[in-house]
């Protein structure tokens, strides 16, 4: 058998594209001035630091309940506002329900904008504008949950079948009637599942929130990074790792019920 | 009364979908239209509530030119239009009785349908559909529990609700066993004949054709090449239609649908 009949008859463009990545990977090593003996260099540091985190601060505990409250309620508020949102400009963003290009081109640049802003740098906006606080906090992940989940939901919508569409059109529905009783109950429980998600992802992201001033659990993070207090630190880290773990653990049982 | 005056459609690539068509059908008859996939079967029958829009000449039914009317004129229209088609359309997570009630959407207000405030007198006619098509015992059920040919008697009973006078079935039998093929053509032909419903109907099988219908249509390129009773659909017409051995036509025409359906 020759190498021309198997499916490796192309062989000599895939050695090139390997030879390729490869100086590409090299080559933007070297333009950065990337060293890679330097992250060895220092490896007594990472000894002393991973030593102070593995003896977490247990008696901190009570203090962190609180912070911690805070952050799981900045996030339920904040995807509630950010989904509600959401929800009617995914519908109209997409052709589907608007028929109608300049509609749908306008909120699809909408969302594309809040999508293309980074999380922290919204809190840190946030809080120059609004001031520190979880006002800002909750905001700030109202405004990323918007971002995320409209895409998901116009997605959605362009993927439903549009055969009851046809059926209400033909019995006379307008397109209001359309939306509310040909797609959205294609597409509810689609709906439901994403704020679980964005709810899990909320979570975990405002936790880091704190670090900018916008309330939280973040807030002690920081500052026990900043004074130095590893026991503390690998604490806080422990208890955003369980609370993430139990919060995941519930949307996805939620979520695997919608199906 | 539906009537056709020198219709004519071309599609954008250029195909033409409907040919100079030029007919009336009558209140209460039951035609078949036949035809190989792509001849204009559908391309016709959605133009008769205007899912199509037509390039050339006048569609009127009951006296009112639907190629004409308005966006609020179209609604009213339309509500006298049922649709019935291969795939159904219903909205599967829903139940039978939301996907029912949905053939009244025509006749209320935004705000009102979004609240789901129908009226008593429509609950009730949900039931009576429902009863009529043997599917009472389904009302809460999610449409997707269903089979296929309980499925597409659920839309049957959503164009009863919707009290329309026209019934266009595009190829309702086509995902269906040739047993309930024949059930769902009855439950159709009963209709016709108890209620006075004009129905048309796009069918691949000619058989069925022949033994239901009042009249036949066949078309070919966009043209309507045949119309009569079943009785003058003969060996010679059909070679006409479908080429020279329909029998074998039949087999291709077959395992093209598949194709039609995709586009």
């Amino acid at each position: 058998m020759k190498l021309k009949d198997t499916v490796h008859f192309e062989w000599y463009k895939h050695l090139l594209i390997v030879f390729l990545l490869a100086v590409c990977i090299f080559g933007s090593a070297v333009v950065t001035d990337a060293d890679f003996s330097e992250v060895f260099s220092n490896l007594d540091q990472v000894g002393i630091f991973l030593g102070r985190l593995m003896h977490p601060d247990f008696s901190y505990l009570p203090k962190l309940l609180d912070p911690m409250a805070k952050t799981l309620k900045m996030s339920v508020v904040g995807t509630v506002l950010g989904v509600i949102v959401a929800v009617p400009v995914a519908f109209l963003g997409t052709t589907v329900v608007t028929r109608n290009l300049v509609v749908t081109t306008v909120m699809r640049f909408i969302m594309d904008i809040v999508r293309t802003i980074p999380n922290l740098l919204l809190a840190a906006l946030l809080v120059a504008v609004i001031g520190i606080g979880e006002a800002t906090g909750v905001l700030t992940i109202a405004i990323f949950t918007f971002g995320m989940v409209s895409q998901l939901i116009y997605e959605t919508i362009e993927t439903i079948d549009y055969g009851p569409i046809e059926a209400a059109e033909s019995v006379g529905a307008n397109k209001v009637q359309i939306a509310f009783w040909s797609i959205a109950p294609q597409v509810l429980s689609q709906i439901v599942s994403y704020t679980f998600y964005a709810f899990e992802v909320n979570v975990r992201a405002s936790t880091v929130l704190g670090y900018v001033g916008a309330g939280g659990i973040g807030v002690i993070l920081n500052s026990s990074l900043a004074l130095l207090q590893y026991e503390r630190v690998s604490l806080v880290i422990l208890m955003i790792l369980v609370v993430v773990a139990i919060v995941d653990g519930l949307s996805e049982a939620i979520r695997r019920r919608l199906v | 009364m539906i009537k056709f005056e020198h219709v004519s459609k071309v599609y954008p690539n250029g195909t033409r979908g409907l040919d100079d068509v030029d007919l009336t059908i009558t209140d209460g008859e039951f035609v078949s239209v036949i035809g190989l996939s792509g001849a204009g079967k559908s391309t016709f029958l959605r133009s008769i509530n205007r899912l199509n829009e037509i390039s050339e000449g006048n569609i009127v039914v009951d006296g009112v030119s639907i190629t004409k009317a308005g966006k609020k004129q179209l609604r009213e229209i339309r509500r006298h239009i049922g649709l019935i088609s291969q795939s159904f359309n219903l909205v599967k997570r829903s139940t039978v009785q939301k996907n029912v009630l949905s053939g009244r959407l025509g006749y209320y207000s935004t705000w009102k349908s979004i609240f789901g405030l129908f009226t008593k007198e429509d609950y009730e006619r949900t039931k009576q559909a429902l009863e009529s098509v043997g599917l009472l015992d389904k009302l809460h059920s999610r449409s997707d529990e269903l089979s296929g040919g309980q499925q597409q008697r659920v839309s049957i009973a959503r164009t009863l609700v919707q009290q329309a006078d026209i019934i266009l079935a595009d190829e309702p039998v086509a995902s269906l066993d040739p047993i309930t093929s024949q059930k769902i053509l009855q439950d159709l032909r009963k209709i016709n004949q108890e209620m006075g419903k004009t129905v048309i109907v796009n069918i691949h099988s000619v058989e069925m054709a022949k033994a239901f219908s009042d009249r036949i249509l066949a078309f070919k390129s966009g043209k309507v090449v045949f119309d009569g009773t079943p009785k003058q659909l003969d060996e010679t017409e059909l070679a006409r239609i479908y080429g020279k051995n329909p029998a074998m036509n039949q087999d291709q025409d077959a395992s093209e649908d598949d194709g039609e359906e995709s586009r």
